[in-house]
């Protein structure tokens, strides 16, 4: 008599069954990633068509927080794939010894740099810099030396709690070598405030506080795109435009490697490429087969891009940091 | 005089003291003991440091002293609306920082409402990024804090004293010398110590307002210890120096605390007499009127801001605030199942060790969210999934973090009630949960509905460990609202700020009003 408990309760544990043959892939990523107006929700749907696999994101803050969690967790993560840490980042995380080696050869992207990283995929990247509004500033500096003789103001991030922070000041740093403490001697009096984080920063000067902010040059594409709003522009500085490119590895521990190698693939594909531009708000990593969507090409494109490689990043990082806080704590 | 039977078992407040500990301080030595080596302070820190105390002092003195005024004129009149003007008090506590930052800035920024004002009689805007600025920013947060807790003081203060002074031929410098200055020596020292505490954790808006690097605070040296450097030993001394600061901050405090000595009241509703003068009661007009336009004018902003987007928000903001809604109703229970028991204990214990309670509650405004939620991860995290156990774990981290406030309300009256009636109690023989449904509960209906109704507020508002261990399905309120804004979607997060400041207000305001009934009968 208590067969039909009995079905039912065996029809429940194949269902368990199931779900669990279904193999699980987990991907840590930054928060942006993963939220309702970012890149993740598309990309978990296009991944999940193909892979008969579940993907899951885990966020953790951005680049930075993402690598601090990931050294917290250790060897016992539950990781499969990084994905959000930028070349400032990766001789660090490399020196951790979680990654996996992605024994790839060219992939044919479109970066202003050349790619060779045995450990890490580049999925985007785009140009730091400074973002104002057309119609308020027509004529904008044209170099760090005409913004800091200038009297606009400018709200940028701070390097040890922001990653486009940390980026500005490789900018200089690398623009400008010695020549750096002057631009920021120069630069402190527009200096109209240091913020936590981008989105702080952002949000002050789209009230009106600063003439100015450190973005990237993408930025203007959000207004234009989704907001039919062509006013706001980036300033392109003769010194040429720090990158980011932001990569993704594979944990050397994952029990999923060839679903976490599939995801690599599908990461470079016309897929997830295309999803980047409108999502992400950067450049993709490998132009997508359509191109990149309407909007984009009023972008500025810096003719210099300036990159520290990975293993000169963490001592320029350290000398910038140094040189900034001299500068402006006086 | 408190050492007598008391409605809850000691054990249960030395358990919900021993929670808060773990909270605050297991968590640091977690990140301690993960640490690799030893961490030391270079000079750069020992400047944070200064600047963290200077801000802090400066915040607390001024947001204690401008709040005496206020507090008293609040407490001797009644005018319409002022019911919704005590609870609207509560609001710039409760707002997440970016929200408050940009409605301060809307109104005394660059583009501001001041420098408007100003650009039409020909004057250079305000600038408000520098210490001032920051000092600012602290009273906006923390002046209708102290106000409340003040404003608590005074309604404490029996009816009948107020009735006798008048019948005395009491001025109001003699109700001031006699029946305020006492209550004020007892409450003053502690609204201080609470404030500092909260400015020695300010970082976000200390260094937006602060201008730049000068404005470097304890917490921004522990960010760039653990994400900079991931220099976890450093972290946790800095969080320690926090600790330490707080330590010193609370036995200074305590120690000029002196219980208030007024004798019992038959609990009647408040009206203090002999302040009718027409000086007063300008002067009351005027500090009302000053500090009602300080402190509305940035949320009008807000409210101006956000309602033209409120009703089209995106579904998934309307989840996430369900779902803050029940971490900040988890919060207030909790906060308030903990800070009985340890106001049963403090009342319980002799003086000396119910003081170190007390300051070991307070210190865990000091800890630092940074190193609390690395901690809690580091301790979960062999064990099982902190993700899967975000909200549990935000709803018990931001009851931790409100639990000063909540003693800071419902100690002192305890304390009353067990004065005034316990031994009325005893001779009745009252104990167990009897007392404490007969005696206690009803003579702490305004304080629990107080402390309650803010540590819903504060949950609902704090972005808290949340963002450190949040995935898609986790999402709070104010973890949605930063990524709206770093989706770009700034029109949006302004209409999710306001709609965290209605539920957090409403929220405030169920609770506190659910207090405050019986006042009112």
């Amino acid at each position: 008599m208590n067969t039909p408990f009995i079905a039912a309760g065996l029809m429940l544990l194949t269902g368990v069954a199931t779900a669990q043959e279904r193999p699980q892939l987990t991907v840590m990523t930054y928060d942006s990633f993963v939220s309702d107006w970012g890149p993740g929700p598309a990309i978990e749907e296009a991944f999940e068509a193909n892979c008969n696999c579940d993907l899951t994101f885990i966020a953790a803050g951005d680049g930075a927080a993402l690598l601090a969690r990931l050294r917290l967790e250790g060897v016992r993560t539950k990781a499969d794939v990084v994905l959000g840490l930028d070349t400032n980042l990766t001789a660090a995380a490399s020196e951790t010894g979680l990654f996996a080696l992605h024994g790839r050869e060219d992939e044919g992207f479109d970066l202003p740099v050349i790619w060779d990283d045995p450990m890490f995929l580049p999925y985007d990247w785009g140009y730091f810099a400074f973002v104002h509004d057309k119609t308020t500033l027509p004529e904008p500096p044209a170099s760090f030396a005409e913004l800091a003789a200038s009297d606009l103001k400018i709200v940028i991030q701070d390097p040890r709690s922001s990653t486009p922070g940390l980026g500005l000041l490789l900018w200089v740093e690398a623009a400008h070598g010695p020549g750096a403490a002057g631009i920021w001697a120069g630069l402190a009096d527009n200096l109209l405030t240091v913020t936590k984080g981008w989105s702080e920063a952002y949000g002050l000067f789209l009230e009106g506080e600063a003439d100015m902010v450190l973005s990237y040059t993408t930025s203007p594409a959000y207004h234009l795109i989704a907001e039919d709003d062509d006013s706001k522009a980036a300033a392109a500085f003769a010194e040429g435009h720090y990158l980011q490119i932001e990569v993704a590895g594979i944990i050397a521990s994952s029990n999923q490697p060839a679903l976490a190698d599939a995801f690599l693939d599908f990461m470079l594909s016309n897929d997830f490429q295309a999803i980047i531009p409108t999502n992400n708000w950067m450049y993709p990593a490998r132009t997508p087969e359509g191109g990149l969507p309407a909007g984009f090409e009023t972008l500025i494109t810096p003719e210099i891009a300036l990159l520290y490689p990975a293993h000169e990043a963490v001592a320029a990082r350290d000398r910038a940091l140094d040189t900034w806080l001299d500068a402006l704590s006086r | 005089m408190a050492r007598r039977a008391q409605p809850l078992g000691l054990a249960t407040g030395i358990a919900a003291a021993g929670l808060v500990l773990c909270v605050a301080f297991g968590t640091l030595g977690a990140v301690a003991l993960r640490a690799e080596g030893m961490a030391r302070l270079g000079p750069a820190d020992w400047a944070a440091l200064r600047f963290t105390l200077f801000q802090a002092l400066l915040s607390a003195g001024l947001s204690v002293a401008l709040a005496v005024p206020l507090a008293r004129a609040l407490a001797r009149r009644q005018f319409p609306g002022r019911a919704a003007l005590v609870t609207l008090l509560g609001a710039p506590f409760i707002l997440p920082v970016i929200v408050a930052v940009l409605g301060l800035l809307a109104v005394f920024g660059r583009n501001g409402l001041v420098s408007t004002v100003l650009g039409w009689a020909g004057l250079p805007p305000v600038h408000i990024y520098g210490l001032h600025g920051v000092v600012l920013a602290h009273l906006f947060f923390n002046l209708p804090l102290a106000t409340r807790l003040l404003l608590q003081g005074w309604l404490a203060i029996p009816a009948e004293h107020f009735r006798l002074g008048a019948s005395l031929g009491f001025s109001a410098r003699d109700t001031a010398q006699l029946l305020e200055r006492p209550m004020l020596r007892a409450a003053m020292p502690g609204a201080f110590l609470v404030i500092f505490l909260i400015c020695t954790t300010s970082f976000a808006v200390a260094l937006t307002l602060g201008g730049g690097p000068r404005a470097t605070t304890v917490e921004l040296a522990i960010y760039q210890a653990f994400r900079f450097d991931f220099d976890l030993g450093k972290a946790a001394l800095l969080a320690m120096l926090q600790f330490a600061i707080g330590g010193v901050a609370a036995a200074l405090a305590l120690r000029f605390t002196v219980p208030a000595a007024a004798g019992a009241g038959m609990g009647h509703p408040q009206r203090i007499w002999g302040a009718g003068s027409g000086a007063l009661r300008a002067q009351d007009a005027a500090v009302i009127l000053l500090a009602t336009l300080f402190l509305i004018t940035p949320l009008a902003t807000v409210l101006l801001r956000g309602a033209p987007n409120l009703l089209t928000l995106p579904v998934p903001i309307l989840i996430a605030t369900l779902r803050s809604l029940a971490v900040a109703l988890c919060s207030a229970a909790l906060t308030l199942s903990l800070a009985l028991p340890l106001s049963a204990l403090i009342n319980a214990l002799p003086r000396r060790q119910s003081r170190l309670v007390e300051a070991l509650a307070y210190l865990s405004i000091a800890a630092s969210p940074l190193v609390v939620g690395t901690g809690l991860f580091i301790l979960l995290f062999p064990v099982t999934d902190p993700v899967a156990l975000a909200l549990p774990v935000t709803a018990l981290v931001n009851a931790v973090m409100a639990l000063p406030f909540a003693l800071r309300a419902i100690a002192p009256a305890h304390a009353r009630a067990e004065a005034d009636f316990g031994r009325l109690a005893d001779s009745l023989s009252l104990t167990g949960f009897a007392r404490l449904r007969l005696l206690i509960l009803p003579r702490l209906r305004r304080p629990l509905g107080f402390a309650a109704g803010l540590s819903a507020a504060l949950s609902m508002g704090d972005l808290g460990v949340v963002a450190l261990f949040a995935d898609q399905s986790h999402a709070t309120l104010p973890l949605q609202l930063y990524r709206l804004m770093a989706g770009y979607r700034m029109d949006q997060a302004a209409a999710a700020g306001l709609l965290l400041l209605i539920c957090s207000l409403a929220l405030f305001w169920v609770f506190d009003r659910g207090g405050r009934l019986d006042a009112d009968a």
